[in-house]
């Protein structure tokens, strides 16, 4: 696998698509920071959005809206250990399934859009909360490696009134 | 020592003077935040009396359009009639009761409750029933929807009152008209838009917690320190000790930060908004050729930073509504103020609200632990009260008669105890 793919179909398979989304929640679960965001790409897009999941990032108001640069902002004030709504950090376990590759023709050539589910508890001192929802990712080979170009997350309850989110979901 | 103990909590509460043992100039019983039958008394005496904020004309910009809104726990529907004008009414059918408005918003002239199907029109009216011989025929039932009946609206922000009576909206406000006013005068076109959309936050904490935070000067170098240091943003400077902002309480239970000192002593267009005026040089451009010279001092003095009592919370940019749904429990609503005319500068608003609002947002979040964390620190036995006496030696009398303190200073909160203890013994 030296060029980067041109189709989904001629280089990735879905199970080294499973892998790379479980490595994700792992790192996102564990907190491990410096490895989530090593699989961003430059142009990434981290979204969840708020009301309609089908509204405009630019021009609505939504959960999380970070490209590259705040990715990096929100990693580096968690990493200050005084970003309190995750001070102390939330124990937190999901589980992703449904995986599947889908026809799409966003992102950049070549790129490989992939849906799947997730559920996902939350632990931490002012009680225990549930999330889940659906999550849409653009995978892209670099250098033989994927890396993330692109993660909308709808939570199920996107429309109801949510409780802190500060954990990387 | 013994003489200086505070009664308990309980022994306060039975007595008919509570309110003034509960709430002393200088300290707060921590009950005021715990205890249900004080939070029944809040509803009745100050969310179901004073005027309350709910909604935006912008949020029904057209004759049939609703929207879904509340005044604490209550659900009011904000419609627009086809005359245009704007009621805020209960959502509650007169037949039994049920909830007649499913959807967060839209344009219809009229609802019709699902159960056993009455209609009524976007003004309330009961237009039909179906089967209406069981009536005696059609039209025979004076019957509605409920309604908040008093309804009145300030730089297109919409009030509601549960009282028939009382202080008119303009002297609710008072002062803190005003700010309104100053917001309203950054659109090039002088009005304000809520189209962006709401975050809602869910938020376990009596909703005084957030009303008190909102111009406290002296959390943010804490709270938000961490996100203050590796964005590099001045926004900690203008709340320090240095600082020449000042804290106000402009009456009626309303306070602001005003920073304008900080801004004037720079200088700088749009460093309100952290920024510089060739990053938004069409708006710039655009207020010039509208105001002349005045155009420097409203670009270098900005937005406000005001807490309207009870509920609506104006900080530069971000705009947000408190809604209290039990003594231990409220949700936050945000969303990014948007200028009408404005469209360079309402793009960057947008994002720089996202990036700092709601339950992911890299201020608010770290502000809604606090309030959580306190929700559950007032709810221990002792030291039984909250000190809200910083600043109270310095506090001075400002040009204009309010009381004013540093930018660092309780005296918002001074402001807005005194303002609820009035109201919650009103009456008795
Ligand atoms: S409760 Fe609404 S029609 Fe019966
Ligand atoms: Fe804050």
């Amino acid at each position: 696998m030296t060029a980067p793919a041109t189709t989904h179909e001629t280089s990735v398979d879905l199970r080294q698509v499973e892998q790379f989304l479980y490595r994700e929640a792992r790192y996102a679960d564990e907190h491990d920071y410096d490895a989530w965001e090593a699989l961003w790409t430059d142009d990434a897009l981290y979204w969840v959005p708020a009301g309609a999941p089908e509204g405009d990032p630019v021009q609505q108001m939504s959960v999380i809206s970070d490209n590259r640069s705040r990715i990096a902002t929100r990693l580096k004030q968690l990493r200050t250990g005084k970003r309190y709504a995750q001070s102390p950090p939330s124990h937190l376990r999901r589980i992703v399934s449904n995986v599947e590759i889908l026809d799409d023709e966003g992102g950049e050539p070549g790129d490989l859009t992939v849906g799947a589910n997730f559920v996902l508890v939350e632990s931490r001192e002012r009680g225990n909360e549930m999330w889940a929802g659906r999550t849409t990712y653009r995978l892209r080979l670099v250098d033989g490696q994927l890396r993330l170009a692109y993660k909308k997350v709808v939570l199920v309850d996107h429309d109801r009134a949510l409780p802190t989110l500060s954990f990387l979901i | 020592m013994t003489a200086t103990l505070p009664e308990t909590a309980h022994e306060q509460t039975d007595k008919p003077d509570r309110y003034a043992r509960l709430i002393q100039p200088t300290r707060v019983h921590g009950s005021l935040y715990t205890d249900p039958e004080i939070f029944a008394e809040e509803l009745e005496r100050i969310w179901y009396r004073t005027w309350v904020y709910v909604g935006h004309v912008s949020e029904v910009p057209e004759p049939g359009d609703y929207v879904r809104k509340n005044i604490g726990p209550q659900d009011v529907v904000m419609t627009r009639d086809r005359d245009g004008e704007v009621h805020l009414l209960l959502n509650r059918c007169a037949h039994r009761g049920n909830l007649v408005c499913d959807a967060p918003s839209g344009n219809s002239n009229s609802f019709r409750c699902p159960y056993h199907g009455w209609t009524y029109r976007n003004n309330g009216d009961l237009l039909g029933y179906p089967y209406n011989k069981g009536y005696g025929g059609k039209g025979k039932l004076a019957l509605g929807l409920g309604r908040v009946p008093r309804v009145a609206s300030h730089q297109g922000f919409v009030f509601g009152s549960f009282a028939p009576g009382g202080p008119t909206l303009a002297e609710h406000l008072g002062a803190a008209a005003g700010e309104l006013d100053r917001l309203a005068r950054l659109s090039p076109e002088g009005e304000v838009e809520l189209t962006a959309g709401w975050l809602k936050h869910r938020t376990r904490a009596n909703w005084k917690l957030l009303a008190e935070n909102e111009t406290d000067g002296y959390h943010p170098q804490f709270v938000h320190g961490s996100i203050f240091s590796v964005t590099g943003s001045p926004i900690g400077a203008l709340y320090s000790d240095n600082s020449t902002a000042v804290t106000r309480d402009l009456g009626g239970g309303h306070s602001e930060n005003d920073l304008r000192p900080e801004f004037r002593h720079f200088a700088e267009p749009m460093r309100w908004f952290g920024t510089t005026e060739d990053r938004v040089p069409q708006y710039v451009a655009r207020m010039r050729e509208l105001h002349g010279p005045a155009a420097e001092e409203i670009l270098i003095e900005g937005s406000p930073h005001v807490m309207i009592f009870p509920n609506l919370f104006i900080a530069e940019i971000q705009l947000f509504v408190i809604q209290p749904l039990s003594v231990g429990e409220c949700v936050q609503h945000s969303t990014a103020v948007q200028f009408k005319g404005a469209p360079e500068l309402n793009r960057r608003m947008v994002s720089q609200c996202v990036g700092s609002v709601g339950p992911a947002g890299m201020l608010l979040a770290d502000d809604t632990e606090m309030y959580e964390r306190n929700q559950r620190g007032v709810a221990l036995r002792e030291p039984e009260w909250l000190d809200i006496r910083r600043g109270v030696e310095r506090e001075r009398t400002d040009d204009n008669g309010f009381r004013i303190g540093t930018a660092t200073d309780e005296t918002g909160m001074r402001g807005f105890w005194s303002h609820y203890r009035s109201l919650m013994e009103a009456d008795k």
